[in-house]
């Protein structure tokens, strides 16, 4: 395959972006304030236990637990590729792509790969200075080899989250407005990945329940890996389940594609 | 209907009311434009109150997880808790409904250069851009807020005076005042920030924090999300009124006006000095 073309979609990814910094700037820095809401929150909560435990947490490894909820999405939650994409469906700028020797899904995997890296190298530094505010409460890995799985599973979570964004973007196929299901999608994403709260502080029946939906793979699963939250053969069973929802989720977004696809009709083109 | 039977009144001499009958009958019109497009996407319709209910239904579900662990959180328990929530999507819901849509649209009217149909009408561009479309599905999610502050009052057996219940809907009133201010500074950004989409995106990350107690805030982030942008006393102000009956709701509603005042005030002068700066991109 030739890389090269690529290359040149990542470039034009980064400009894009660069077209709309103050955008982009402004919604890093309004994204820090619930940031603060939950540091508040989860300091009267220990308040109230009067420096206990709550579901295997204490109050530093809480607030660990949260940055790097922060960190991770910063680094592989797709922010806007889902309007994108259904908008270039509904406006027939899709058809310029199916004239091309490009594959679309390569080509949109490309652009969120180069928003999600310039996304990162901007927000690096505010999330920094967030994370040295908090220095105390950094606790790294004790095994070597979490490290690699941690961010193994960090990975199948960014392919997860792109292509069951893609797949919904997808539907502009067949509807004209996507916007109700994507946010009833972010609505299960933000109470069922961990955004919220950490999974394990619910009941284990529930947790036992979410342990087989996607969601918990898309922020939770990872963080926990590294947390050494989940270790052994819960490790094992859950990077299997991981890498089984990864595929799922990628042959669901080819699938819908070429559904889509067959049925289009080039409005505009 | 044929819209045009129901023409702008003529110039009459009522004094001071008339500029004011004279928007309430524009209103009027186009409410009735709105709900008359709403009815035409009846699954939309359905489907956004799909989506509001479940973030709603989510957000109550959060609660029952935090009071697994604990009684209280700084002084609120689990049903003025609640009651906050119910609040919060009260105002939140009503702030949708009669201003969000439009707001939201206001960076693509300056990007397109469609807003220069809206500054040519002989009407206040304030009111012109704010006041389009109408959300009747939030009206519904805003019912499901009163039936939770409703079911909390019952909970807490506390049943409000006519008084308090009077100031509640006062304070829920300079609420959604609040939340159309703030929202309509940001997007009035869109003047020099030509793609906006990030504000909108702003003002749920702010309005975040509105439905947690307003005790659990400290120091300079308190002082600046009470009053320089109040979004931790919108929600919390009218629950109080509820809840707190030891506490007259007078000095409470003070509280929120004063700074429902500065923001409206600001928002105001802002749009202003924006309009001073607006080049049209159509021409």
């Amino acid at each position: 395959m030739n890389l090269t073309k690529y290359y040149a979609v990542f470039g034009i990814g980064l400009q894009n972006t660069f077209v709309y910094r103050w955008n982009f700037l402004l919604r890093s820095v309004f994204g820090f304030v619930p940031l603060a809401g939950t540091v508040f929150i989860w300091r009267a909560m220990f308040a109230e236990t009067g420096g206990g435990r709550i579901g295997g947490y204490e109050y530093r490894s809480m607030i660990f637990y949260f940055l790097l909820t922060i960190l991770a999405e910063n680094l592989i939650t797709p922010t806007e590729d889902e309007w994108q994409i259904a908008s270039d469906i509904r406006e027939g700028q899709i058809n310029s792509f199916l004239t091309k020797p490009l594959n679309y899904l390569g080509y949109r995997l490309t652009l969120f790969l180069s928003y999600r890296a310039l996304y990162t190298v901007v927000t690096i530094l505010p999330i920094a200075l967030i994370f040295g505010w908090f220095h105390s409460f950094i606790q790294l890995p004790q095994h070597v080899l979490t490290w690699p799985l941690a961010i193994l599973s960090l990975a199948m979570a960014a392919g997860i989250q792109f292509f069951i964004a893609y797949s919904l973007a997808m539907l502009a196929f067949w509807i004209l407005e996507i916007s109700t299901v994507v946010f009833i999608l972010y609505s299960f994403e933000y109470f069922l990945s961990g955004h919220l709260f950490p999974l394990d502080i619910m009941p284990t029946w529930f947790t036992g329940l979410l342990q087989w939906l996607p969601f918990t793979y898309e922020l939770y699963f990872p963080i926990a890996v590294f947390l050494e939250k989940i270790t052994g053969r819960n490790l094992l069973i859950g990077l299997g389940i991981q890498t089984l929802w990864f595929f799922l989720a990628f042959l669901i977004a080819k699938l819908m594609w070429n559904r889509g696809v067959r049925r289009y009709q080039a409005v505009g083109g | 209907m044929d819209l045009k039977s129901t023409p702008i009144p003529p110039k009459r001499s009522l004094g001071l009311l008339r500029p004011l009958k004279r928007y309430f009958e524009i209103y009027r019109i186009m409410f009735r434009n709105s709900l008359i497009r709403e009815m035409n996407f009846k699954a939309n319709f359905i489907l956004w109150l799909l989506v509001e209910l479940l973030w709603f239904l989510g957000q109550i579900i959060f609660v029952e997880v935090l009071f697994q662990y604990v009684n209280q959180i700084g002084d609120w328990s689990k049903w003025e808790v609640v009651l906050l929530i119910g609040t919060h999507q009260l105002i939140g819901q009503l702030f949708q409904a009669f201003f969000y849509v439009n707001v939201a649209n206001l960076p693509e009217l300056v990007r397109t250069g469609k807003l220069d149909f809206l500054l040519l009408q002989p009407i206040d561009s304030q009111f012109a851009v704010s006041t389009r479309q109408f959300g009747l599905d939030n009206v519904v999610n805003a019912m499901v807020g009163v039936g939770i502050v409703v079911f909390s009052l019952l909970k807490l057996a506390i049943l409000p005076t006519l008084g308090q219940v009077g100031f509640y809907i006062a304070a829920v009133a300079l609420g959604v005042t609040v939340h159309y201010s703030i929202m309509f500074f940001l997007a009035t950004m869109a003047f020099w920030i030509v793609r906006a989409q990030g504000l909108i995106y702003g003002y749920y990350n702010l309005f975040n924090i509105a439905r947690y107690p307003e005790p659990i805030f400290r120091g300079v982030f308190r002082f600046i999300f009470s009053w320089l942008i109040p979004v931790i006393i919108v929600a919390n102000v009218p629950a109080k009124i509820l809840i707190h009956s030891f506490e007259h709701p007078l000095g409470l509603i003070l509280q929120l006006l004063l700074p429902t005042l500065l923001v409206s005030v600001g928002t105001r002068a802002y749009w202003k000095f924006a309009l001073r700066h607006y080049s049209s991109a159509s021409s």
